[in-house]
């Protein structure tokens, strides 16, 4: 089956598995290896890829549910505007291994689109679903909440 | 320049945040196979018979069994007692029984149908309790003074027991590996790890080949924490086998589920204290036994037993000490390598048992323990004379500065023997310390060595084998190599960890990277820049491409020079056991629910002494993220076992702290130089593992009264002992 949909500003048809995984399209088929496997279950989040704006798992995401969508993956967010955030999350030690960092550099920038300034109660709620092991997230929030609250 | 102590960006920053950094499984080779793993269902079996049905496998599958090993059946660690592949019985659930090879991941995972392992289930030894009776793994024994003499002269002698968990690394990364024969006939292999001559020993050993036919390099590494220290040994092995069996290079990447089930765990350990005190809560002896579930082979327990022992007096003086620890044999995975190497379970103990002496004396943890605290020129039972940056003392009381620990304590005790309505709130104490680089003599043996080499256009090349898992010796390095050299970072380059090309700095381990081998950096590009200015003062980069067109190459190697005044006796385990020690104190607040005992930590003070910080941002990031480890093992992490199998192989259900598990953690570095580490740095990257839980312990007992002698506490648990 032939699924149509745009990845990265561009327009890509992919012939599959309607059910294969969104995560292993991006990965194998595509190429784009920025995206990681972390579970393969939707728990972890470092599959973490845009879909019409919005963070999606794309370790759940089957390719037919991409039909006419918009898939945006790390190497776009960080090809545009996220630059001043990226050196930010860098700086302030939000990267440590890496491999959730891509999963967590998506959901914030999305985050970000939506409100630039988040609390660091926001930004908690909408890091939930992204597992680092290595940073004990504080460097992540430092990064992304400019205030220093509680 | 870029100075000590300032927070340049990590150089690999960039490529990590923009998805451009190369893990293992963003490498794929030409022509590339995938491997995966048939495994034991059982504990504990003797294997009738491996049959491989091709009919059944995808086009071209390849199986790999014991009987097609080209040398010995073992992973050569301390020694070869781990099998690579279960021969006549399988030991623990998860063991690999036989490998097969495949086109794609997918026909892979589709040819473990095709091998049918017939097994015949033995009883299985699951329990420590089962295990005394068998031969331990391995045991140690020690004696400072004369214990028997200064219990019966006690005041008091106070016993407690204390029990902790397996704790899971879940590094997000799981385990990985790519091989390749060459048509040379040489081995490569590429993966994540931490410790490439490990890898590389491994390997050499398992195909009986020459160390210059083998050739071992780390990718880009997504978390360690230990879990990566041996069981890269494995899994190349494995991917090995399977690349000579097909021809081809085979790419061996686990699953989360098999990761979990496969590969090793945190000891679980019991540990029984007698301590004797005098009126005043003085400690005057420690009787201790240290219990640990080595799980199914020794892989690297005896050194973790080791360590154990070491760290178990806790950051206190004992005028007498005697520990009995052993390791027990269970069928379950083997236990090894994890971030604080066997002292969490200690201090852990330690300092539950302090709470306890302080509760039976009226004492408050802090009291009791700025009583027992060690200082500077105090001797370790092992009869080591601390140096003049032991900093316990300065943490514990920095900690209280900062948090006023005893009085909202105390305040606490108060309220809750009242015994309002509404969630209950508690707050802990710990103080703790981790001895840096590696145990005993370790480092003496090894003397490891690192290269500084001389480039055409002048700029220094640095070689070791330390592999960057994330704590930051990309940036660390360059800015030791830096001052120490007097030029810019542009001035030196520093090679990737690969077996054929750096010399054997050693395994990437033990909070040795910054303070032994970043030292061994700064004296080796020290002495090459000295060699090439020759007592000029000309900028170094023009003097050097002078030089170099002069003289040709220069390559200078040193090795590590522990110092000359220590010394360590193995049979007795007196001496300077670690070079040195960095300190903390951690305050952890929790709110308890009242009815579900649900625990959440609400707050997080970690006093840190490690020397000099020379990237504080990256330092500060090593104490964040290892103290939540230690949070996540103590209110959370548990690995559920029923008959030796496991309940909870998944994220879903082996669960970590999230964001929202997480409370603000606010590091404090205590600055105190030690003259025997690169511009005074200690060794940070485990430290924050000793402290988190029984801070957290003692937490929960202030805000519920609940004794909590066993971790993980979870609500279950804690609703066991309110109604013991």
């Amino acid at each position: 089956m032939k699924t149509s949909f745009s990845l990265n500003g561009g327009a890509v048809e992919i012939d599959g598995h309607p059910m294969e995984r969104l995560l292993d399209v991006v990965r194998e088929r595509l190429g784009l290896t920025g995206t990681k496997e972390g579970c393969g279950e939707g728990e972890c989040g470092a599959c973490t890829v845009l879909m019409d704006g919005e963070p999606v798992l794309s370790c759940l995401v089957p390719l037919f549910q991409c039909e006419g969508r918009r898939v945006e993956t790390v190497e776009e967010v960080a090809q545009g505007p996220a630059r001043e955030f990226l050196d930010r999350f860098v700086a302030s030690g939000g990267v440590q291994c890496g491999a959730c960092t891509p999963g967590i550099v998506v959901t914030a920038w999305a985050l970000l689109q939506r409100n630039p300034e988040p609390s660091r109660e926001e930004a908690r709620e909408a890091l939930a679903g992204n597992l680092c092991r290595c940073t004990g997230y504080e460097g992540i929030l430092r990064a992304l909440c400019r205030e220093t609250e509680g | 320049m870029i100075g000590i102590g300032e927070s340049p960006p990590r150089p690999d920053g960039f490529a990590k945040v923009s998805g451009a950094a190369r893990y293992v499984d963003d490498v794929s080779l030409p022509g590339m196979w995938h491997g995966a793993t048939v495994r034991s269902p059982h504990p504990h079996a003797r294997i009738r018979s491996v049959r491989f049905d091709p009919a059944l496998a995808p086009e071209g599958t390849v199986c790999v069994t014991a009987a097609d090993l080209p040398g010995p059946n073992g992973i050569q660690l301390l020694d070869d007692g781990w099998p690579i592949l279960a021969d006549a019985f399988t030991f623990h659930v998860g063991e690999p029984v036989a490998l097969v090879v495949a086109p794609t991941r997918l026909a892979a995972r589709q040819a473990l149908a095709a091998v049918t392992v017939e097994y015949e289930p033995l009883d299985p030894v699951l329990t420590l309790e089962q295990a005394e009776a068998l031969p331990p793994l391995y045991q140690l024994r020690f004696e400072d003074g004369d214990v028997e003499a200064a219990l019966a002269a006690a005041e008091r002698v106070i016993e407690g027991e204390y029990r902790t968990g397996h704790q899971e690394h879940i590094y997000i990364e799981c385990q990985g590996m790519i091989a390749t024969f060459e048509e040379d006939g040489g081995l490569s292999v590429l993966g994540s790890m931490q410790c490439p001559y490990y890898v590389h020993k491994g390997l050499t050993h398992a195909f009986k080949m020459p160390d210059d036919r083998v050739r071992v390099r780390a990718s880009v590494v997504g978390g360690g924490f230990g879990g990566k220290e041996d069981f890269p040994s494995a899994i190349a092995i494995h991917a090995a086998l399977l690349a000579r069996a097909c021809g081809r290079p085979v790419k061996m990447i686990y699953d989360r589920h098999e990761d979990i089930v496969g590969t090793s765990k945190r000891h679980p350990a019991v540990i029984r204290h007698r301590a004797g005190v005098d009126r005043d809560g003085r400690l005057l002896a420690l009787d201790a036994e240290i219990v640990m579930d080595g799980g199914a082979y020794s892989t690297l327990s005896p050194v973790v037993l080791s360590r154990a022992l070491l760290h178990s007096f806790g950051p206190y003086r004992w005028p007498a000490a005697r520990v009995r620890a052993r390791v027990l044999r269970t069928h379950t995975a083997p236990n090894s390598a994890f971030r604080g190497f066997g002292a969490p379970q200690v201090e852990f103990a330690v300092e539950r048992h302090m709470d306890r002496i302080g509760r039976e004396l009226g004492l408050d943890p802090f009291e009791i323990r700025a009583r027992n605290v060690v200082d500077p020129g105090d001797r370790l039972p092992t009869g080591q004379i601390l140096d003049s940056s032991t900093s316990a003392r300065l943490c514990l009381e920095e900690a209280e500065r900062r948090t006023g620990f005893r009085e909202r304590w105390r305040a606490l005790e108060e309220e809750r023997r009242k015994g309002e309505d509404g969630p209950r709130r508690g707050i802990g104490l710990s103080l703790f310390f981790h001895g840096a680089g590696f145990t005993g003599n370790g480092e003496r043996k090894m003397k490891s060595p690192v290269t500084a080499r001389l480039l055409p256009d002048g700029r220094i090349e640095i070689l070791t084998a330390m592999t960057d898992m994330g704590q930051g010796c990309v940036a660390v390095f360059p800015q030791i190599a830096a001052a120490a050299a007097g030029v810019g970072p542009e001035d030196l380059v520093f090679a990737a960890p690969d077996t054929g090309e750096v010399p054997d700095s050693g395994p990437t381990v033990a909070s040795r990277t910054t303070m032994i081998v970043g030292g061994t950096i700064a004296r080796v590009v020290a002495e090459l820049r000295d060699r090439v200015l020759a007592g000029g003062n000309q900028p170094f980069r023009e003097a050097a491409r002078t030089y170099y067109q002069k003289n040709g190459p220069l390559e200078v190697t040193l090795r590590n020079e522990p110092p000359e005044d220590h010394a360590f006796d193995e049979s007795t385990y007196h001496g300077e056991a670690y070079p040195t020690y960095a300190w903390g104190a951690d305050v952890v607040e929790v709110e308890v629910d009242p009815d579900t005992l649900a625990v959440r930590a609400t707050g997080i003070t970690a006093v840190c002494e490690v020397g000099k910080a020379i990237h504080p941002v990256l330092c500060a990031g090593q104490i964040e993220g290892g103290t939540l480890q230690a949070i996540g093992w103590a209110l959370m992490e548990e690995v559920k076992l029923q008959d030796g199998r496991y309940l909870n192989d998944r994220l879903a259900t082996y669960i970590i702290p999230t964001i929202r598990d997480t409370p603000k953690i606010d590091v404090h570095l205590l600055e105190r130089a030690y003259e025997g580490g690169p511009f005074g740095a200690k060794g940070v990257g485990e430290l924050p593992m000793d402290g988190g839980a029984p801070a957290a312990a003692q937490a929960i007992e202030n805000a519920t009264g609940i004794p909590v002698a066993e971790i993980p506490a979870t609500p279950e648990r804690l609703m066991r002992s309110r109604t013991l």
